[in-house]
């Protein structure tokens, strides 16, 4: 792979980025093709943390296997989680108690808002702009706080199960998300403040990384990736799971198509975030927190395709039984590889400097990508 | 578009074409040489437009691979699988890369977790996989690796 580096004979440079490179914010190789300073290819190399998830999925039980998920985009683990107990449950034909929809959607709006937190951080980093990483950070520890306290976990939460959420709530947690709000509502000014309205911010942003609608629907991109070029492409609007076809929220669309729509996409999910939890967070029903399921889960035999909104976009989990304890064939339709076959069609005709921007906006995570 | 709807419209378009029961989304299964006509069919007519391929897998049953497609329209809102049975040892399907273009990287990834081979596939090569690997799918049944593999 890295004899690759060199002249061609057209005089076109060849380079590595990565495996190790900061800006990759995980294992990824890229080897690009220069001519001078303008990108004339992108080739992604994968593999470096490939765990090879879905086969480790065909031997474990369909207790077990959701913790393995975590592993896979760990910027949402709940939002993983949520979307192999939803496939399981669809199934076993369970029905889900009230409150642990709740929770479940409370948890999955906190995992989107660190997860953009996190990516807000990292992408003004990479770009030059090192203070944004620790206000991002600042609001970000909160999250976690709340998050541990509920699942014991700051990261890889394992807090969903097949027919609810593994415990309840902990006594502090709507004190704690109160407190969080209140918080991110004083400090959310200063993200625009910092940033979006930065000149040299948004000269480096707008008219880079053009990706019309359609190329973006033919590249299989979701989540903010495509609703940047206008897609609408909200699984929680157009196939409603838990209860999300009751709550009061708008599917964020931008139409610029350029890393910088992409980029508002997901600060104005942010807020859309913030607004779902205000409608729960004073209403979580009383009841049980899971569902009564036998110790050993079967399903019956057949197939079964759940598809769920993660911070960056659509994950589809794809089970194919046999009636047995484990899944005969398990398929991850991970958002950020699609994404990522996006990256040549972008680049071309970039500059190397821009590249980054892009790699930002598509705001890729390695081990999603890996699986 | 209705499942029923796709139905007939389909049997019109392949009379070849058997459907399977009891899916959330309309399933029918095809012969992999159909495919590529259909496949064309499936994206530019109007009232069907797939534009979306959202996922693209494989599933080996031992006896046989089976190909697996999930589409779904934007504009319509109506989503199909079209699953396709290829031979174990020799498989082949005419690529759809050039239809819809995330399929260049979900055909790769098939390609050496299941070493189905995707005819006029633009850029055929392992894409995890490290280099030299040679022969064995990882995702195939019958793949060993005693080094690696942990048996529960």
């Amino acid at each position: 792979m890295f004899e690759e580096v060199g002249t061609t004979t057209e005089g076109d440079i060849i380079i590595n980025v990565g495996p190790q490179h900061p800006a990759t914010h995980g294992v990824l190789h890229l080897v690009i093709t220069l001519n001078g300073e303008t990108i004339k290819k992108v080739e992604p190399h994968l593999g470096y943390i490939h765990r090879s998830i879905e086969k480790m999925c065909e031997s474990l039980s369909y207790r077990q296997f959701i913790y393995v998920t975590s592993r896979m985009d760990y910027l949402s683990s709940h939002i993983n989680n949520h979307a192999c107990a939803l496939c399981v449950e669809k199934g076993l034909q369970v029905e889900v108690p009230p409150r642990a929809q709740v929770i479940r959607v409370l948890m999955d709006e906190l995992t989107r808002i660190a997860s953009h937190e996190l990516w807000w951080g990292a992408m003004a980093m990479d770009l030059g702009a090192f203070t944004p990483f620790f206000h991002a950070f600042r609001e970000r520890e909160s999250i976690n706080d709340i998050m541990e306290e509920t699942c014991g976990a700051r990261l890889t939460m394992n807090y969903m199960v097949p027919g609810g959420v593994m415990q309840d709530l902990h006594p502090n947690f709507q004190k704690k998300v109160k407190e969080f709000m209140q918080l991110y509502k004083r400090k959310i000014h200063e993200y625009d403040e910092l940033v979006t309205g930065n000149i040299i911010f948004q000269n480096r942003m707008k008219n880079v990384g053009y990706l019309s609608a359609e190329d973006a629907v033919s590249y299989g991109c979701s989540g903010p990736a495509a609703r940047g070029s206008g897609v609408s492409c909200d699984i929680r609007k157009i196939y409603p799971y838990e209860i999300y076809d009751k709550l009061e929220f708008d599917e964020v669309l931008e139409t610029g198509g350029d890393s910088f729509a992409r980029y508002m996409v997901r600060i104005r999910e942010m807020q859309q975030s913030i607004r779902i939890i205000e409608q729960l967070i004073d209403n979580i029903p009383e009841g049980d927190f899971q569902a009564k399921t036998k110790a050993v889960l079967k399903l019956p035999k057949g197939e079964f395709y759940t598809r769920v909104e993660t911070a960056r976009g659509e994950l589809g989990v794809y089970i194919v039984s046999e009636g047995g304890t484990t899944p005969y064939r398990i398929k991850f339709r991970s958002p950020g590889f699609s994404n990522l076959s996006v990256l040549d069609h972008i680049a071309r005709g970039s500059k190397l400097g821009d590249l980054v921007a892009m790699m930002g906006t598509l705001d890729l995570v390695i081990p999603d990508i890996d699986r | 578009m209705s499942n029923e709807e796709l139905k007939v419209k389909i049997t019109e378009l392949l009379p070849a074409a058997t459907f399977e029961e009891g899916g959330e989304w309309l399933t029918i299964n095809i012969d992999p040489k159909d495919w590529l006509p259909l496949a064309q069919q499936f994206r530019n007519d109007d009232s069907l437009y797939f534009d979306y391929l959202f996922c693209l897998t494989c599933i080996d049953w031992k006896t046989h691979l089976t190909m697996v497609y999930h589409l779904s329209s934007v504009k319509h809102r109506h989503n199909i699988v079209i699953k396709s049975k290829l031979d174990r040892s020799n498989p082949e399907i005419e690529t759809i890369s050039h239809i819809w273009k995330t399929a260049e990287f979900h055909e790769r990834e098939v390609y050496e977790m299941f070493g189905v081979n995707f005819l006029n596939h633009p850029d055929l090569r392992l894409l995890i996989l490290p280099d030299g690997w040679e022969g064995r799918n990882p995702l195939r049944k019958d793949f060993e690796d005693t080094i690696n593999m942990i048996k529960l």
